[in-house]
């Protein structure tokens, strides 16, 4: 700390979440402390200076200490960092010492575009409703959309362990102490601890601090893809309550909220984080699965929807009470980046034979109504409702764990056995060649 | 040279800065804010006495009060001149390609065009010619387009040209005409010049309205629902509809000279898509790259908020000035609601009284000013020009009430509407042609234009399928309220008339080499062979002999559809799909 450093002791005003004091030659987005807390410069207003405090101001007196660090938010970076447990502030919380290395402004600046490259590598994962139908590559960015009742930090997980990357960030807000003991457990037994560095804001720590755990857990994604050229892999869960925080901030601020009492730049702030998912051409690549739960399945409240327009898709998880497994549901999953690497990474099928499942499926979600109306089903209508359940039960559910050409097979199986080629209506080359009879 | 007006930051509320100024400004006035050793770009937005608004268009972390600004007497401005095509500029112009280092550095100004570069000029005009703004004085090749260098579009009333140079290579910087004005006072001209991109260019004689077709290779905007030359139209879409799919077909395949992508406040992901694809790509028209033919805007979500609204004004202004060379420029911006929430943004920071989901009020305004600035137009020579826009919106919760969707759907004379439904069950493109229009349809204009180039009855064949479609619509309800077998065999064979229109003429496979775009040729052909179909009558014993019959049919044609225009493989579909045509046609 410097020797010239000011003490401020005289607070203007408090609200809920931030204070305000007269100060000078102060910066925009600079830290501070007040009364022992970490505080961050929102508003600068003549000579006001507004604090939002991450912990919350509680007990904070009108006479408090403040200190302004004079930098913005900052991270340490160095392999030190590996297997570690932090906080929202990216200190310690496993009991283990400080990291030492460089520091690194949180937040930094975009990638320019056009030294991106383009993504064209297959991120496999085994489970054949992503695997097959919406292919994961690296450095997308890609939500899972599920009800706060689905299994979407089990399935996540899942995916991390299969993935195989370099490196895995796990950005934590709002986790359940719970949560957060499954994740450091399952990363523990898998053995691959060192792999893994994780930021985490539990339940028990003020909602606020959350809003640092991204820009934390991607200025360390960026370290390793950048400076190690490693494939990293970024977990956000859950991105919701991200987004609840911002707009509680917004709230105190008294700005004018926009669409679900929503901050107006929910898109942005949003978008400032995932689109620090990336392919350099070195071959570092930073990949994002997040997760944003929904309530009752509405994705058209303003965080689902805004994060829809940002991400390159997003899984969605459905409880599929006929063959009673959740399974990813195939209409409303989508994968942007799947057609980068789908019948050029994977078998030239693969695009043909998505399709036409998915439109058989469609005709079975047909053939039920149908059949919930009462009325009576035709032979085409029981064949695709049999399709339906076996290709649910197959290939959508969450535990099928497949080789790409593997789901391949098992469709083109399924197709045959409920089905003549005409109504699978598949290019006659791929016909030829894999209705095997 | 003036002395610039300067003054000191006193408030910094994120990217909204509050300047104390020592003398004039103007509104819209460019500043440059002083942090360390950078500088910051910002753009006057209010002024309140002696304290000016400026949004940055930058990151102001670290920004301290007392900070030194710097305004510079002109708004922001775009540099027009040979070398804009094959570019990847940033919302404000900077050439992306020519920054350092693999992050976007905060106050990199980079420069749109090579100032050292030589380029061949021919002129057109000679001495003592008479002439006036956007006037063509002569010609280079940028690739291989003719780029035509005109009189400034800045300069008001008659010139006479007192010289002008030779045929020879100069650079953008080089004095290449001097004009004399009626008092006198000699102006010499460059290949280069300045806009101001929130105003429009209206160097040209005459503004008609749209009368020729713009050809987009996408069957169901041709055919069904067509966009003219200069013509405005919009798509808006719910996430996951293929709104960006259908965006950069229109690019690949639209009939234009010029094209420019806006990717403004959109996935940089999908701007890397169109960097490294459209390089590959082989213009369809010309047998060259498409790259040297296209200019892209690329100001993606995470790049800063206030340089994503001028990101639209600055490819905006770019396709006018290519227009004013007699091009035919297709403009595409995605998205313009990212656009409108920047203004959202800003508004909110200036505690602005909202309007509706708090977007400022004049929201309808600034879009109507925006898509008015598209159009064909007579230059001054007589020869025509067109930019031709299709922005895309991206409808908060997919639902069209909301006040983006609104303002557009006043503003553009087309619209695409995206379908959820058809995206779910892959019915690609998912445009719902019923839901669709185009009001080019009605203009007298377009039916004189297809009378002559497609055929007699275009518009009635074009309604005639239409018509097919609702029907099929209103069958299908009907089938699902009464079920299968209650109803006449007749409702079966129209819900699979429609079907077959829907598969055949609709429905598109942009990945498909051969199927991703249709000649006007080739849809004339199919739609009205379609059409021809669908006024047959067919012979079936049941209901349940309809639908395998049509999805053999189908298939047939959509093998067709994958098969070079006459080739033998398309004409052995077409014999095939007609022998079993006479299985069931009625005589």
């Amino acid at each position: 700390m410097s020797a010239f450093q000011k003490v401020y002791t005289k607070i203007s005003q408090i609200t809920k979440a931030t204070c305000s004091l007269k100060a000078t030659g102060i910066g925009f987005d600079e830290l501070a402390y007040i009364h022992g807390r970490l505080a961050q410069v929102v508003k600068i207003w003549g000579d006001e200076i507004t604090l939002q405090v991450f912990s919350g101001t509680e007990g904070i007196p009108t006479n408090a200490e403040v200190t302004f660090l004079g930098k913005a938010p900052t991270l340490k970076v160095s392999d030190e960092l590996c297997g570690r447990f932090f906080n929202a502030f990216g200190q310690p919380i496993d009991g283990g010492p400080e990291v030492d290395g460089e520091e690194r402004e949180i937040g930094g600046p975009s990638v320019n575009p056009v030294q991106r490259k383009q993504p064209s590598e297959l991120i496999a994962t085994g489970i054949a409703g992503i695997d097959l139908n919406n292919t994961l590559v690296s450095g997308q960015k890609i939500p899972f959309f599920a009800d706060p009742d689905q299994p979407y930090n089990q399935v996540m997980a899942n995916v991390a362990l299969k993935a195989q990357a370099d490196r895995i960030i796990l950005g934590g807000m709002g986790l359940t102490n719970d949560d957060y003991l499954y994740f450091k457990n399952l990363f523990e037994n898998a053995g691959i601890l060192d792999h893994i560095i994780s930021f985490v804001n539990t339940t028990e720590a003020p909602p606020v601090e959350r809003l640092l755990v991204p820009d934390m857990a991607l200025t360390a994604a960026e370290y390793f893809a950048v400076d190690k050229n490693e494939k990293v892999l970024v977990l956000l869960t859950d991105m919701t309550l991200y987004a609840d925080a911002l707009s509680i901030v917004s709230n105190r601020m008294d700005q004018i909220p926009s669409k679900d009492s929503m901050p107006g730049s929910l898109y942005s702030d949003l978008a400032k984080i995932y689109e620090k998912a990336v392919q350099f051409p070195n071959g570092g690549s930073i990949t994002i699965i997040a997760v944003t739960t929904l309530s009752g399945g509405d994705i058209t409240h303003a965080i689902p929807d805004n994060t829809g327009y940002i991400t390159e898709g997003q899984l969605f998880l459905r409880k599929d009470t006929e063959i009673g497994k959740v399974i990813v549901d195939p209409f409303r999953s989508l994968s942007r980046l799947k057609q980068l690497v789908i019948g050029k990474k994977t078998r030239a099928d693969h695009p043909q034979v998505m399709n036409a499942a998915i439109r058989l499926y469609a005709d079975a979600a047909n053939a039920r109504t149908k059949l919930e109306n009462g009325f009576d089903l035709t032979d085409y209508d029981r064949r695709v409702l049999d399709f339906a359940k076996d290709y649910s039960n197959d290939l959508l559910a969450i535990d099928v764990d497949l080789k790409v050409d593997q789901m391949l097979d098992r469709t083109w199986e399924l197709f045959r056995k409920y089905f003549n080629k005409s109504e699978v209506a598949i290019k006659q080359e791929f016909t030829d060649k894999y209705w095997k009879q | 040279m003036n002395q610039k007006t300067t003054g000191k930051v006193v408030s910094i509320i994120s990217n909204l800065v509050l300047v104390h100024v020592e003398g004039p400004v103007f509104q819209n006035e460019i500043c440059y804010i002083f942090l360390n050793d950078e500088k910051l770009m910002a753009e006057v937005i209010k002024v309140i006495g002696e304290i000016a608004y400026v949004q940055v268009f930058e990151s102001t972390r670290g920004l301290k009060p007392n900070s030194k600004v710097e305004f510079e007497g002109h708004m922001l401005e775009v540099k027009l001149g040979p070398g804009l095509l094959s570019k990847n500029f940033d919302g404000l112009q900077n050439d992306l390609d020519k920054m350092e280092g693999v992050f976007l550095k905060r106050g990199g100004y980079t420069h749109a065009l090579e100032e050292n570069k030589k380029w061949s000029f021919t002129p057109l005009a000679k001495a003592g010619d008479r002439v006036t703004a956007g006037d063509w004085l002569g010609n280079v090749k940028e690739n291989w387009l003719d780029h035509k260098i005109m009189v400034p579009f800045k300069m008001e009333g008659v010139f006479t040209i007192e010289k002008i140079v030779g045929a020879g290579d100069y650079t953008i910087l080089d004095t290449i005409a001097e004009l004399k004005d009626d008092n006198g006072t000699l102006h010499p001209v460059t290949m280069m010049q300045y806009w101001p991109v929130k105003l429009a260019i209206k160097a040209y004689k005459d503004k008609p309205r749209p009368f020729r077709q713009l050809e987009t290779g996408v069957r169901v905007i041709d055919s069904m629902n067509p966009i003219l030359e200069g013509g405005t139209g919009f798509i808006p879409g719910p996430f996951g509809t293929g709104k960006t799919v259908l965006q950069h077909a229109l690019a690949k395949y639209a009939d234009a000279d010029i094209i420019i992508m806006a990717a403004c406040g959109e996935r940089a992901n999908e701007v890397v898509e169109i960097f490294s694809e459209f390089p590959m790509l082989d213009d369809p028209r010309t047998g060259r790259k498409l790259y040297e033919r296209t200019t892209i805007i690329a100001n993606t979500s995470n790049m800063p908020v206030a340089a994503r609204e001028a990101s639209v004004y600055t490819a905006m202004t770019i396709g006018e000035y290519y227009r004013a060379m007699g091009l035919k420029v297709f403009l595409l911006a995605d998205s313009t609601s990212r656009w409108a929430q920047a203004l959202r943004e800003m508004s909110n920071r200036l505690e602005e009284l909202p309007g509706q989901d708090a977007f400022p009020m004049d929201l309808s305004a600034i879009i109507s000013g925006f898509y008015a600035r598209a159009g064909i137009v007579y230059l001054n020579n007589g020869k025509t020009g067109s930019v031709t826009f299709i922005g895309t919106v991206s409808p908060a919760g997919g639902n069209l009430k909301e006040p983006v969707t609104e303002s557009t759907k006043k503003a553009a004379r087309c619209f695409y509407a995206l379908s959820q439904n058809r995206a779910d069950s892959k019915r690609y493109p998912a445009i719902d042609t019923l839901d669709s229009y185009s009001k080019y349809l009605e203009y007298p204009e377009f039916i004189e234009f297809a009378k002559e180039k497609l055929d007699e009855n275009w518009v009635n064949i074009v309604n005639e399928a239409r018509n097919v479609l609702v029907r099929g619509k209103e069958t299908q309800e009907q089938i699902n309220i009464l079920g299968d077998d209650s109803v006449p065999i007749d409702y079966h064979i129209i819900l699979w008339k429609s079907e077959l229109v829907d598969f055949i003429i609709l429905q598109q496979d942009a990945f498909d080499k051969v199927d991703a775009s249709t000649s006007m040729e080739r849809q004339k052909y199919m739609l009205e062979k379609m059409v021809k179909i669908t006024r047959a009558s067919f012979n079936f014993e049941s209901f349940e002999e309809v639908a395998p019959y049509f999805k053999r049919l189908i298939n047939t044609y959509k093998q067709m559809n994958y098969t070079v225009y006459q080739s033998d493989d398309f004409k052995k579909f077409e014999q095939e799909a007609a022998a079993m045509l006479e299985e069931r046609m009625i005589k």
